[in-house]
């Protein structure tokens, strides 16, 4: 990893010749080795999960995860230059964040110059740049009122989609929130806050500053505290309701 | 300007109509004052006359006052006002009249007198049949209007989704073709330009059959066929197509590009969804008068679903159902890794044109 040594990077695309142009550009650049390719979001994970490369070319539109969630379950130090033919929103949102984007299709030039952002950024990494997280950087690249379907967590090179249908309730526990789910719970390193902000807000109540439910799985609420409630729910959790949390709860069940 | 004075044949017929209760008031004061038919028609045919002139005033009424807005009340008591101050006058004329016939005819006067206030009861009446007609007609041209307007909504909507239609070249699939060309030129100039114009070949048949409003279903196919050779070179041997079209079906006549979206949507969410692959199959054989097309193709169900997806789906719908009405249908089947959706659409023969190439 020292910025001395050569660049070690990984492609990700599903498409054969994406991947085999990206290999003919990069074979023209010195510095910069393919250490491997991944045909898909899943195998990408736990390649750049095994390998720790210092820079990923990522494809969007891919079979088993999109390059939006592999770029949440890979370390925020790895560079990311997303490679798609895809122009809509996501690209605002990069802009300013990821290393680069490149437009399918590009051309020798424009691929680099993203070079050129990738070796500044892989340099300075080591002087601990601020990076954005990137569970918010995804959450800033969805649409507005287009909601998250499913939340991927990893463990270890292990990946778990889960789908917000059978999200339970989630707390925050320090750096990291517990995703509740059919009687297990994963950990998955996200403020409650940018989860809250993909979720179906019609759907997934915040009760409590560390607790996002599953309005679904409510039974009933019961007085506790002067100022607190609790929430319980069908398999018999307790959570805790603040008195702005409980406003909020009230109010989508009225609109109902 | 009322609508009867638009015609003179409407005119005649309006005045014609008048004469029943001209007759009508003269055979009851004829009975009720023992006066002669003639001297009752004497009467009752100046009388009856320019009140059917009043009776078209409630024209104006009505449109100032319409029905379904404004209370019923207040449009109740407008009506009984203005008929009670047509009925007054009316008999007011009656009186004046029945004074100048004493003139002609001594005790006239004396005789009919008794019976005149009967003629406020029949005005009010008379006048308020005008009211009830006139709303009538004004529903019924209503009604006209909205059914004209709806009509050309219909039409104007059509238009609008076809042009949307032609207009549908997925820009993405173009820029994903594009670098694969980018990425063969060197590689493989040759397979460079066979993709070229493969591409060309799709986007120029696309261009032609969105301009028609019917296309022979063999010209659909023949799309759809230049379409997969083009994503072959894009997802290679992760793309497997079976077809199965039956040769009778090449004549039944089709809405242009309407497979299209079906088999687009099958790579995008099928194929591109899978990392080994998958297969499309595509099937269409008649049964009687009935086009039947089946394009399965098998999916990741643990794929995020498709943002996009419904649109193109319910786009085919919409554009059978303008066309067929209920004798075309569409249905869309998901079992276990198979999206599946059939359609069935009655098939207007057409000549075969000559193939697309």
């Amino acid at each position: 990893m020292l910025p001395t040594d050569n660049i070690r990077a990984i492609l990700v695309d599903d498409e054969d010749l994406a991947r085999a142009l990206l290999r003919e550009y990069l074979a023209s650049t010195a510095g910069i080795e393919i250490i491997a390719e991944c045909s898909d979001g899943f195998s990408a994970v736990k390649t750049i999960g095994e390998l720790q490369p210092d820079l990923v070319f990522l494809d969007v539109q891919m079979p088993k995860l999109s390059g939006f969630e592999v770029l949440e379950l890979i370390g925020r130090e790895i560079a990311v230059i997303f490679v798609t033919a895809h122009d809509s929103y996501a690209m605002k949102a990069f802009d300013a964040h990821a290393v680069d984007y490149l437009l399918k299709p590009f051309s020798k030039e424009r691929f680099d110059l993203a070079l050129d952002r990738a070796r500044l950024r892989i340099r300075s990494a080591t002087g601990a740049a601020p990076t954005p997280d990137p569970a918010a950087l995804s959450a800033a690249a969805r649409a507005p009122r287009e909601f998250a379907q499913r939340i991927v967590v990893k463990d270890g090179a292990k990946v778990t989609i889960i789908p917000v249908d059978k999200l339970d309730y989630v707390e925050a526990q320090d750096d990291y929130i517990a995703l509740h789910s059919q009687k297990r719970s994963y950990l998955k390193q996200q403020t409650i806050s940018s989860l809250e902000n993909i979720l179906d807000p019609e759907r997934f109540v915040r009760i409590h500053r560390s607790c996002i439910v599953n309005l679904e799985r409510v039974a009933k609420i019961e007085p506790y505290t002067k100022d607190s409630r609790l929430a319980m729910l069908n398999d018999g959790t307790q959570l805790p309701v603040s008195r702005s949390g409980y406003a909020r709860l009230t109010d989508l069940l009225e609109s109902r | 300007m009322h609508p009867l004075f638009a015609s003179a044949r409407r005119l005649g017929l309006y005045i014609l109509v008048w004469q029943l209760p001209t007759a009508l008031t003269s055979y009851l004061l004829f009975v009720a004052a023992r006066i002669t038919p003639w001297e009752a028609l004497a009467l009752c045919a100046p009388l009856c006359f320019p009140y059917a002139i009043v009776c078209l005033t409630p024209w104006y009424i009505s449109r100032v006052i319409p029905l379904r807005r404004g209370s019923a009340l207040k449009v109740i008591v407008q009506h009984l006002l203005a008929s009670a101050v047509a009925a007054f006058f009316w008999t007011r004329l009656a009186y004046f009249l029945a004074r100048l016939l004493n003139g002609w005819h001594r005790g006239f006067f004396d005789r009919v007198s008794p019976h005149l206030p009967f003629f406020f009861g029949v005005g009010m009446l008379l006048y308020l049949l005008a009211v009830a007609l006139h709303y009538t007609y004004l529903e019924i041209v209503a009604a006209r209007e909205s059914a004209r307007l709806e009509h050309e909504a219909r039409v104007l909507a059509r238009d609008a989704e076809l042009r949307a239609l032609k207009a549908q070249i997925n820009p993405h699939f173009l820029f994903n073709c594009l670098n694969s060309i980018s990425a063969l030129t060197s590689i493989d100039p040759a397979q460079a330009r066979d993709m070229c114009i493969r591409l060309s070949g799709f986007l120029r048949n696309t261009l032609r059959l969105g301009e028609k409003t019917t296309i022979p279903f063999s010209d659909e196919i023949d799309l759809v066929r230049t379409y997969f050779d083009v994503e072959q070179v894009r997802f290679g041997s992760r793309l497997r197509v079976e077809q199965n079209i039956e040769p009778a079906c090449g004549r039944c006549g089709v809405p242009p590009l309407l497979l299209q979206p079906l088999v687009e949507n099958a790579v995008k969410h099928g194929v591109a969804s899978l990392a080994g692959g998958g297969f499309i199959r595509i099937r269409a054989w008649l049964i009687n008068d009935l086009l039947r097309v089946v394009v399965e193709n098998e999916f990741d169900p643990e794929n995020p679903e498709p943002r996009r997806g419904g649109l193109g789906l319910a786009n085919v719908r919409n554009r059978i159902r303008t066309r067929h009405g209920n004798r075309g249908h569409m249905n869309v089947t998901v079992a276990g890794t198979l999206h599946r959706v059939e359609l069935l659409l009655p098939c207007e023969t057409v000549p075969e044109a000559h193939a697309a190439h």
